[in-house]
């Protein structure tokens, strides 16, 4: 196995587990974190697959904007999942 | 009942499903691959532009665009609509510590020039309207996050906004005027791999930039008031 595939392998087990994390996670701003996570993750994914414009609308959309958004939107309601 | 229901609709759709793909052969392009070979071959004698992505959304899609900036521009109105209430609001939260601000401080103007570069140069490297625009306003959420009393006028942003947005309507208008259809290119193709070269595709990825660049620093910073 050369270096690419067990990059690849270890980011889609992380894309994965924070995937996981983001729906189990009681505590909303853990989740919107891990979210954050997965959207970098996929970031790096559609660079790799040779998609450089999907790769930078992700990291500056889904990383950045979309991140401070849902934060603002728990900061004006509750933080916890009942 | 609804679990059975659920699960006989699942299985009509997968059914369907596999039916239509079980007609592709595996590991080989398939899917319209004269279109996609067509776009591939002649985008750089036709367009100008070297990057084929950015020469299908503002050149053969280019009306979809318009559609998707006014989606854009439809959403920012109104969440602004819903979240004005009439009063000048401050963002109320703690200064940052000094190493954020100083940080983004150095930070601010290589963002902004980052975001500028990925729009001019949408029709030679990745990159374009809407991502130099979305860049740009994480530039300034940086400061927002950093400064409590840092200002933007939001007279200027909706100028700027609505300027590109007119910038790009009535560079179609022009394709109707001088040529045949709306938005169609009446600039001369110009060198591949040049600056100045794609026709009318880097003029209206900058206009989507300003109009990007603007709506979502507008947006965030009217976001930002309302928190306690």
């Amino acid at each position: 196995m050369d270096y690419m595939s067990i990059i690849v392998i270890i980011l889609a087990v992380l894309l994965i587990l924070a995937a996981f994390f983001v729906i189990r996670s009681k505590d909303l701003v853990a989740a919107v974190v891990a979210s954050a996570v997965v959207s970098l993750i996929s970031s790096i994914y559609f660079y790799i697959l040779q998609a450089p414009d999907v790769a930078l609308t992700e990291a500056a959309i889904g990383v950045a904007l979309t991140t401070i958004f849902f934060m603002i939107t728990i900061r004006k309601t509750r933080r916890d999942e009942e | 009942m609804r679990k059975i229901l659920a699960v006989f609709f699942i299985g009509v759709f997968g059914y369907y499903m596999l039916a239509i793909l079980m007609d592709f052969p595996f590991g080989i392009d398939h899917l319209n691959p004269g279109l996609a070979g067509a776009y591939l071959k002649d985008t750089v004698s036709k367009t100008g532009a070297v990057n084929v992505v950015t020469s299908i959304i503002v050149n053969y899609r280019g009306f979809d665009t318009l559609g998707e900036v006014t989606v854009l521009f439809l959403a920012a109105t109104g969440m602004s609509a819903l979240l004005y209430d009439g009063k000048t609001m401050n963002r109320s939260r703690q200064n940052a510590s000094v190493i954020v601000k100083a940080g983004s401080r150095l930070l601010f103007p290589l963002i902004i020039i980052l975001g500028a570069y990925v729009f001019i140069h949408g029709h030679l490297t990745p990159g374009g309207g809407f991502q130099g625009g979305a860049i740009i306003a994480s530039g300034f959420l940086l400061m927002f996050i950093s400064y409590r009393n840092y200002h933007v006028s939001h007279r200027i942003l909706s100028n700027v906004e609505s300027t590109a947005g007119s910038v790009f309507v009535v560079l179609g208008l022009l394709g109707l005027l001088y040529g045949a259809t709306f938005l169609e290119n009446i600039m001369p193709l110009g060198i591949p791999n040049k600056l100045f070269s794609g026709g009318l595709i880097p003029l209206i990825y900058i206009a989507v930039g300003f109009k990007v660049g603007a709506e979502l620093t507008a947006l965030l910073d009217t976001m930002l008031k309302t928190v306690k």
